[in-house]
């Protein structure tokens, strides 16, 4: 045995022997640190008052949970509400060059294929990425940031410890959760601030169930045409808001009890101390806020959404106007996805989207209303009113497809970003696909019960 | 901790140590680390100190940011190396990892610590554990400007005494304190001030531990500027410490200087 590896043998057996030793020696720090500045400091920090007032409510028991609530809400909101008439607007222009587009190709009397190829099948998808998830995004993300920038999120992170010690994993998980709100790869790069691998991989593996940027704009639309619009116009929107709220407070749940599960079962063991130092507040800095918001994110999941819609959407103009035998190549793919599809609330076209959506979540609709469109071929919607008639009338849709739509788009597998992030970070293939499947399939199992209990109450 | 010798320098280890952490010993009699916590002003500290003289690139290997500077004084050229910005050098981030190897095996002439003296005790945690890996360290006690404005009194004497290394206050954006930074880097470099810096106290079970882990540490790694303290990393089962030890070498620098890349 090399002496190395007689030091490290060593090493063990008395880290074994003293035990305790990380907390010992944080508490010798921090001991040490306080001495040191109650004797230097004195004099009171004018902001510091004011700070831990506010912390003591942001963070106390009582007040925590429903101020985050409301906050989360509360952007929500604002987000809907906000969005509605530029969305409207957007859409009523995009469609109207399309209608000058296609009469361009007319007028020169180009082929008929070739102007329902680029004008009805990429054009018009293009057009509905953009109307229907630039103006939620353009708000919602700014507003976040915002928060995120004052240095509220910390708070969160604190007044989630006490769950997550609960579920057996490390409070430092209530971050790297925070951070997956934003992008689920960056939150999975995120959980190298957690020391104990074990505690680490928990923490890897349910970072998917909350919902990222990529994500977030197919949420916000549901709530919207959907929820929103089953209710009167004074509290649709608050109805939205509340049940995005609601979601984001199920996709909690659930890491909570995927976290628990796997603290009990594969990766057992007892959750490690920690100290979370709150950071001081800060003033967001307007413009860097408005920069990192609108072209880090809101420009870049577009442009993601965008490069992969057109291809998508001659893809589907394609699939849907070549027939094998009597039918579309769609529409066999779409009957054969059908039963599956209808077993947990949704149909074969909504499977089919999700099978092509794998490289970026953000296109998710977008290949769904190719798909919805191009089966029924040239049906003209100009505004978001009529998207919500095509989805009910002509294919369907109830309350029950929108909500099995918006729980399978939380819970589902990670994107392939975030896969290989995984296994980047986790060097191991088995992990890779637990994350990878194990979604999955609590998605399956969660819209099977959900829509089979609906169904059964006679609410499908 | 107390009784732990100054760690003996021998001067080919010292300078093999600075070639593989991507500097060149022939083009400046000392280097200077500049560490400190996020947001306490390195950056401004950095820029005051080292002018125009400044290269960015990347830590060999990693994506993370790296500056260095240089700049004269007394007649010495001195090389100022920017660590990442750090709460701690006990967890395992990219960025705390290169900030420990720098120090532990990269042997700067001095470390600046850049301290918030509107967040003290804070900033302290840092300092306490930088103090336990080098004796030669500077305290810029930065911001005092904006703790005068809160209202927050910070005694630097005081707190000279009980670090037991210089403390020197600075407002770094109006350039106020930085020439007596330097005075001090300077005396500390030289060897004309000795810091005796206040130890972290371990318990005795811990104490004995160490005791009989230090020599084994400094037979696998030679080149570690303070054995000590990596015994006590591996005592508290810090896994990139140990893969280090296996390897009996760093994994993070080769022998690639700042200079040499594009």
């Amino acid at each position: 045995m090399s002496s190395a590896e007689l030091l490290l043998r060593r090493a063990a057996e008395l880290r074994k022997d003293v035990g305790g030793v990380h907390e010992s020696l944080t508490k010798d720090v921090y001991e040490t640190a306080s001495k040191i500045a109650g004797a230097c400091v004195s004099g009171t920090d004018s902001r510091n008052r004011l700070e831990m007032r506010l912390d003591r409510i942001l963070t106390s028991k009582l007040w925590g949970f429903p101020i985050m609530l409301a906050l989360l809400a509360g952007v929500f909101w604002v987000t809907i509400e906000g969005a509605n008439v530029p969305s409207q607007m957007l859409a009523s222009g995009l469609f109207w060059i399309e209608d000058q587009l296609a009469y361009a190709f007319q007028a020169v009397s180009a082929p008929a294929w070739l102007e329902g190829l680029l004008v009805h099948g990429v054009y018009r998808s293009l057009a509905w990425v953009v109307s229907v998830m630039l103006p939620p995004m353009a708000i919602f993300f700014p507003t976040f940031t915002l928060l995120e920038d004052l240095g509220y999120l910390p708070r969160v992170a604190f007044n989630m410890d006490r769950l997550f010690k609960k579920a057996g994993a490390h409070g430092k998980q209530a971050l790297s959760m925070s951070m997956g709100f934003g992008c689920n790869a960056a939150g999975v790069i995120a959980t190298r601030i957690i020391d104990s691998p074990r505690e680490r991989l928990i923490a890897i593996i349910t970072n998917n169930f909350v919902p990222c940027n990529g994500r977030w704009p197919t949420l916000i639309m549901l709530a919207t045409v959907f929820v929103a619009a089953a209710f009167p116009p004074s509290v649709g929107s608050v109805v939205a808001a509340s049940s995005l709220v609601g979601l984001v407070l199920f996709g909690i749940l659930v890491t909570l009890v995927v976290s628990a599960l796997l603290s009990r079962t594969v990766l057992k063991g007892v959750p490690s101390a920690f100290s979370l130092e709150l950071p001081p507040y800060r003033k967001p800095q307007l413009l860097r806020v408005l920069y990192t918001s609108l072209i880090d994110r809101t420009i870049f999941v577009l442009w993601r959404a965008v490069v992969w819609a057109i291809p998508c959407g001659a893809v589907a103009w394609i699939i849907a106007n070549i027939s094998i035998g009597d039918a579309t190549i769609m529409a066999h793919i779409v009957g054969f996805l059908d039963p599956l599809g209808r077993a947990i609330g949704l149909d074969g076209v909504i499977l089919l989207a999700y099978i092509v959506a794998i490289p970026a979540n953000e296109i998710v609709v977008p290949t769904m209303l190719m798909a919805y469109m191009n089966v029924d071929r040239m049906i003209e919607i100009d505004d978001m009113t009529q998207l919500r008639h095509l989805l009910i009338y002509e294919h369907g849709w109830t309350t029950l497809t929108a909500v099995s739509l918006m729980l399978f788009s939380l819970l589902h597998n990670p994107c392939s970003t975030t896969i290989w992030t995984i296994f980047k970070e986790t060097g191991s293939k088995r992990w890779t696909a637990l994350a990878t499947f194990l979604p999955l399939v609590i998605a399956f199992a969660v819209c099977f019960i959900v829509a089979q209990t609906a169904r059964l109450l006679g609410l499908g | 901790m107390k009784a732990a010798p100054a760690p003996a320098n021998p001067a080919a280890e010292f300078r093999s140590g600075l070639i593989r952490m991507g500097l060149d010993p022939r083009k400046f009699d000392y280097v200077v680390a500049l560490a400190g916590n996020p947001n306490t002003g390195k950056s401004t500290v950095f820029n005051q100190l080292t002018g125009l003289n400044q290269h960015t690139g990347n830590w060999p290997g990693k994506t993370v940011a790296r500056a260095e500077g240089r700049f004269d004084a007394f007649g010495k050229k001195y090389k100022v190396v920017d660590l990442p910005g750090t709460y701690s050098l006990l967890s395992r981030t990219v960025e705390e990892e290169i900030a420990r190897d720098f120090l532990l095996f990269g042997s700067p002439d001095v470390v600046v610590v850049v301290v918030d003296a509107t967040c003290l005790e804070r900033n302290l945690n840092l300092t306490l554990q930088l103090l336990d890996i080098t004796d030669r360290v500077v305290v810029c006690l930065n911001l005092m400007d904006e703790a005068k404005r809160r209202g927050i009194e910070v005694d630097a004497t005081k707190l000279e005494e009980m670090l037991g290394v210089p403390v020197v206050p600075c407002a770094a954006r109006r350039g106020d304190g930085l020439s007596n930074l330097v005075e001090k880097v300077h005396a500390v470099a030289t060897g004309a001030v000795k810091c005796s810096p206040v130890r972290l106290n371990p318990r005795p079970e811990i104490q004995r531990a160490l005791d009989e882990l230090t020599p084994q540490v400094a037979q696998v790694l030679p080149h570690a500027a303070n054995p000590r303290w990596v015994a006590m990393r591996l005592l508290d089962g810090d896994e990139t410490i140990m893969e280090e030890v296996q390897r009996g070498h760093l994994a993070h620098f080769d022998a690639r200087p700042i200079e040499g890349q594009a």
